[in-house]
């Protein structure tokens, strides 16, 4: 998008970033950010050169004591047009511009990674699916589509890293996403940039940028042992919810295996799209988000569960292709509802954790 | 000439300007008017523009409303099943009745007749507090059901529908779309309640009229100020015609 | 006649005050608070926004202080929050909003046009009223603990998550939202109903026009903010839950009932400014402004426009890309018209005759800062570059300079140049051209590193912040003390002016509005004999014309 040669860029960058008048770029999206901020800033400069100079050339030729009899002028429809149409056009041309760019910081590629963001009164807890927790810092490789996911647990807060460009809000009560592309390794800083009270300046934390190569080394020295898809799993487990979501003929609710992504039919007549937000839905207010062809008893489990068990369920939902293990939770606890026809209970260990065999796949 | 004397003359010189020996206008005519029909042209208008920027404000509780409603329909009409309609329709006819008593007391006061004028205002106000007791009694009745929004609300109701009366027969509600029905007494309350905070303070305007038309302030040519209290007093009837309809009949067959 | 001064003064060893006027007509401290005069009330108002002003310029002064260090400690963080909230509050609600409307409009536009005084007197009175009630409410509120929500009330901090006097400042900004709405409603039923005859709407100066722009919104965009506090009030004392996500409600919801008056309420803030800017670039260059009716109808464009585009506001909050597609492309349409009016003003100047008295130099400083400070709402019009500078000090500059360096620039011109009507009295010239200076200089050294500020991405609202922004935050604080001295000079010097400043005469600037046909400060009755409009605006050979009379009536009665 940059007319300008990449040598004279490059210097401009480089120059303004060590003098501190800009940040640095280190994120695919910020060059063209980048760029369209300096098309505005051109636009802008000469805007104001052109006013400037008319007001003080005016004042010069046109003052008192120079030409002290005024000429009256009504206006000229040209004139009028002119600095209407050409105003218009231009902001039109950043409006789209800026659109485009918008477009592409919101629409996440299919093969982003994505990591869970948790805002709270005052920190970010940042999690990644591979069970890795971090609070106030967010490492990410470089040249790899990141993808956040975030929710806040109380207030409005926003997740802002300017050496990306990219910046969200975090709200209760729904998510939001960002994504991004860091290019450059380094540290970066990240905002809360909503002010959320008492230690707003407070909630702020650190973007590591590490090559490829780093980050898996980071990957696996920092994972506290479960991922988050074993995380939900056990939850799925202690909160009954393999109870109704199996795939036994007269099972009370569908089966979640690949349920992600998958188009449904909503028992309104809707069709929506199981996303995240969908399944956030669905497990917190189900009643409105019910499955063509079930009945309407999913329990609400608002109250029950954090946004980070919420966050850890909807992983695991996520990488579930296959109900083998649900069925194996079944038979071997008393879980499903009573009189709802016989299980081989036998040994069965009162109630709730699932027989671990390895990892689920990432 | 003195300062203190210039002064007066300039005030005696005003007073001259807006003479009623000198021009013959009628003693309501404020002096910042030219004429009669200026003023009455100027207070109309600025009438009306007050009961625009009324419905500006009443009409956000209604988007509020709207969006809601729209979301949680089941929850909503669960929870306007719990209104009285019978108390509600009440209601209704005691306002649409006070507005054309209102009316007759415009009338009246335009026929110069004090007497009529005052009858239609009293019945006007009596049927505003009547209204203002039914609506209390249903205020009442709704905070011992513990449907009023807060620390104390209830979801009983909507759960187990055959604890209650006004709920008998409705399928109960699951907890995720019960808890969406204190959004619906929410809205209940803020939108009556700001109504009835409406109709307070046109009463205590009656109030004041009644006092100043025992004087026979209205009946003497000069109708503007109950005029104007009419339009207030229709406007307040109408928000009520939408607010009814909109909280107490959701989905009743 | 070829004077660099347009300033034309009575003999001053032979000059008075007229005796009669509307400040001496009656005595009493009860015949000022139970005034039914519009020029009194006008003045009423001025000595309380002033007074309001100070104060939020002195919180503006310790968020600066705070600022020079990046860690907190000058104050406590609670503190400092506390301090960007109220001098938000106050110099929006109770400076900026009523600034210009309710000082010089109430004085001027009945004047203006012709009248007696405003439609509705009485109701004038009250909403002084209620702006002191509003305005006492709220120092109490600071007074007694502060609120530390931001301005902006966002839900559900405000409603769920803070322990102060959240409900205090939500009420005192319900009563001061009404004041503004009977100020509104008063000028639209005026400029309406009571023109003087021959005063049709395109003979009207554009001040009327730009006051009734910003009157329309006043009427219907301050009721729905109304709306909005009141709801935010009940959850807070009653826990009703309409914005509360645990109870279904929407946070969100609050941010469009907010921002649907607050968007329209920088346009009720700004178009009284740009009314009174016409007004001075017009006197002091001798011509009529350039594209009348382009200008006229650019104020209500804005007006119009604006109630479309209140979501820019919240393009990173999670509304849909479609809403943020319309919303942009609305803001795109809503700044042209500000462009046309610098244009105009700039082609008013173009074989003029100009000179340089303080109020056109307070406008020159308007038209360069509010074309940065416009500009810049484009940066954040536009969707992709606002994600990147919404909410960091970007924002806080784009809104200062259009605000500070547009409307209080404005405000300032407009006191200059209306004071020896009201007064009687003229203003030392001299200091008054060197405060404008030193306001201009003050202020972009104050403001412009905060652009800067801004793109390298510091967040507003901090109290603490990383140790590379430090410098550009010195400078800033170095501008406000300057910017200080800038605003201090003028309560010195007018207030001396009125004891010691020359006499002024009825028409100082030769100017041809109809507020400058009557003497200075004044009758009551604004007029001896009821003006008939038969010229157009800014008809300066009618000026001649009528001077021309004047002499000759001079020459004959002294012949």
């Amino acid at each position: 998008m940059s007319h300008i040669s990449p040598v004279i860029w490059q210097f401009l960058v480089k120059w303004m970033t060590n003098f501190a008048l800009f940040p640095p770029e280190a994120s695919k999206i910020a060059p063209q950010m980048d760029a369209l901020y300096f098309f505005m800033v051109l636009v802008s400069l000469i805007g104001l050169t052109i006013v400037v100079l008319l007001v003080i050339s005016f004042s010069i030729l046109y003052n008192r004591k120079r030409h002290p009899v005024a000429v009256q002028i009504e206006g000229s429809t040209l004139l009028e047009a002119t600095w209407t149409i050409i105003p218009l056009g231009l902001f039109l041309v950043m409006f789209v511009w800026g659109a485009l760019i918008y477009f592409r910081v919101f629409t996440p590629p299919a093969n982003a990674m994505n990591i869970y963001v948790v805002g709270k009164q005052w920190m970010w807890k940042v999690e990644h699916p591979g069970g890795q927790h971090e609070i106030n810092a967010l490492h990410v490789p470089e040249g790899r589509a990141v993808q956040l996911t975030m929710i806040s647990q109380d207030v409005f807060h926003s997740l802002s890293i300017p050496a990306f460009r990219v910046k969200r809000e975090a709200i209760p009560g729904r998510y939001t996403t960002v994504w991004f592309e860091a290019t450059t390794p380094g540290t970066y800083h990240l905002f809360c940039t909503q002010y959320c009270g008492t230690n707003h300046s407070q909630m702020t934390g650190d973007v590591v940028v590490m090559t490829q190569e780093d980050y898996r080394k980071w990957l696996a020295s920092s994972t506290s042992g479960e991922s988050l898809a074993q995380n939900g799993e056990r939850l799925f487990a202690s909160l009954s919810c393999a109870a109704c979501h199996n795939t036994r003929p007269d099972a009370r609710g569908p089966s979640l295996a690949n349920v992600y992504g998958a188009k449904l039919t909503l028992s309104s007549g809707g069709a929506v799209i199981a996303d995240e937000a969908y399944l956030r839905e669905a497990i917190l207010n189900p009643s409105q988000h019910i499955t063509q062809g079930y009945a309407p008893i999913m329990p609400t489990y608002q109250g029950q569960i954090s946004e980070e068990g919420v966050i850890a369920l909807i992983e695991y939902i996520k990488h579930l292709d296959s109900d083998y293990r649900v069925e194996q939770t079944l038979t071997t606890t008393d879980m499903l509802p009573e009189g709802e026809g016989a299980t081989p209970a036998g040994k069965a260990s009162a109630g709730n954790a699932p027989a671990a065999k390895g990892m689920v796949k990432p | 000439m003195q300062d203190s004397a210039v002064v007066a003359q300039g005030a005696r010189n005003a007073a001259a300007m807006a003479d009623h020996a000198h021009g013959g206008h009628p003693t309501y005519l404020l002096h910042h008017f030219n004429s009669v029909e200026q003023q009455a042209d100027a207070s109309s208008f600025a009438m009306w523009l007050f009961l625009l920027t009324e419905v500006m404000f009443f009409g956000g509780m209604f988007v509020v409303y709207l969006i809601y409603r729209n979301w949680y329909y089941p929850a909503f009409v669960a929870g306007s099943r719990q209104l009285n309609v019978a108390l509600g329709g009440i209601n209704s006819a005691l306002l649409i009745t006070s507005s054309f008593t209102m009316t007759l007391a415009v009338w009246n006061a335009r026929m110069r007749r004090k007497g009529g004028m005052i009858l239609c205002l009293v019945l006007t106000f009596a049927l505003g507090a009547v209204f203002l007791g039914v609506k209390g009694a249903e205020y009442k009745e709704k905070f011992e059901k513990h449907h009023v929004p807060g620390e104390h609300y209830s979801l009983q109701s909507f759960l187990n529908p055959d604890s209650d009366p006004a709920a008998a027969g409705t399928r109960p509600l699951p907890l995720d779309e019960a808890r969406h029905t204190e959004l619906f007494f929410s809205l209940y309350f803020a939108m009556t309640g700001m109504h009835a905070l409406h109709m307070i303070i046109g009463m205590g305007l009656m109030a004041y009229i009644l006092f100043r038309a025992r004087g026979g302030a209205y009946t003497a040519g000069h109708t503007a100020f109950v005029e104007y209290f009419g339009m207030y007093w229709h406007f307040v009837d109408i928000v009520w015609i939408f607010l009814f309809p909109l909280l107490y009949l959701i989905n009743r067959h | 006649m070829s004077t660099s001064t347009i300033v034309r003064l009575p003999d001053q060893s032979t000059a008075r005050i007229p005796k009669d006027n509307f400040i001496t007509r009656e005595n009493g401290l009860l015949s000022w608070l139970l005034t039914r005069d519009h020029k009194r009330i006008g003045i009423l108002y001025l000595i309380s926004i002033t007074f309001f002003f100070f104060i939020g310029g002195a919180l503006a002064g310790l968020i600066r202080l705070e600022l020079l260090t990046p860690q907190t400690d000058l104050m406590a963080v609670d503190t400092y929050n506390k301090v960007f909230t109220m001098h938000g509050v106050i110099m929006i609600f109770f400076f900026l909003v009523p600034s210009v409307p309710a000082t010089l409009g109430n004085f001027f536009l009945p004047m203006m046009i012709g009248a007696k005084d405003l439609a509705l007197p009485r109701v004038n009175l009250l909403s002084w009223y209620l702006y002191m009630a509003g305005g006492i409410l709220a120092l109490y509120a600071m007074i007694t603990g502060g609120v530390d929500t931001g301005w902006t009330f966002t839900t559900p901090l405000s409603t769920h998550y803070v322990n102060t006097n959240v409900i205090t400042t939500g009420l005192a900004i319900f009563i001061a939202g009404f004041s503004s709405i009977f100020t509104g409603l008063n000028f639209i039923v005026t400029i309406h109903k009571m023109r003087a005859p021959g005063m049709t709407w395109f003979r009207l100066p554009l001040f009327v026009w730009a006051n009734y722009a910003a009157s329309i919104l006043m009427v219907l965009g301050t009721p729905v903010l109304a709306v909005a506090l009141v709801l935010v009030v009940l959850e807070r004392a009653f826990g009703i839950g309409v914005f509360d996500p645990a109870r279904g409600g929407d946070p969100l919801l609050f941010q469009h009932l907010f921002w649907f008056y607050s968007h329209p309420a920088v346009y009720i803030m700004i178009l009284p400014g740009m009314g009174v800017i016409s007004e001075v670039i017009s006197t002091f260059s001798r011509k009529r402004v350039f594209g009348y009716t382009a200008v006229a109808f650019s104020s209500v464009a804005i007006a119009v426009f604006g109630f479309f585009v209140w979501a820019h506001h919240m393009f990173i909050m999670g509304v849909s890309n479609y809403a943020v597609l319309v919303f942009s492309l609305l803001t795109m349409l809503v700044a042209v018209p500000s462009a046309i009016k610098i244009f105009n003003w700039t082609f008013t100047l173009y074989k003029g005759s100009i000179t340089f008295e303080t109020p056109i130099l307070y406008a020159f400083g308007f038209m360069g800062l509010f074309t940065i400070g416009g500009m810049t709402g484009v940066f954040l019009g536009t969707s992709g570059t606002d994600i990147h500078l919404t909410e960091t000090y970007f924002i806080v500059a784009h809104f200062h300079f259009v605000m500070v360096g547009g409307m209080l620039m404005a405000f300032l011109a407009g006191i200059h140049f209306w004071w020896p009507k009201m007064t009687g009295r003229m203003y030392p010239e001299k200091i008054s051209q060197f405060a404008a200076v030193v306001t201009f200089i003050g202020f972009n050294l104050t403001f412009f590193p905060q652009f800067i500020l801004g793109t390298l991405g510091m967040p507003r609202r901090y109290a603490s912040y990383p140790p590379e922004f430090q410098i550009l935050n010195v400078f800033s604080t170095a501008g406000a003390t300057i910017l200080g001295v800038g605003y201090l000079l003028p309560i010195l010097y007018l207030t001396w002016s009125l004891r010691y400043g020359a006499i002024a005469g009825d028409n100082p600037w030769q100017a041809t509005g109809l507020e400058w046909q009557s003497q200075s400060p004044p009758l009551t009755e604004n007029f001896t004999v009821m003006p008939v409009m038969d010229h157009e605006a800014y008809d300066y050979e009618w000026l001649e014309q009528q001077q021309e009379r004047e002499n000759q009536k001079e020459v004959a009665s002294a012949g």
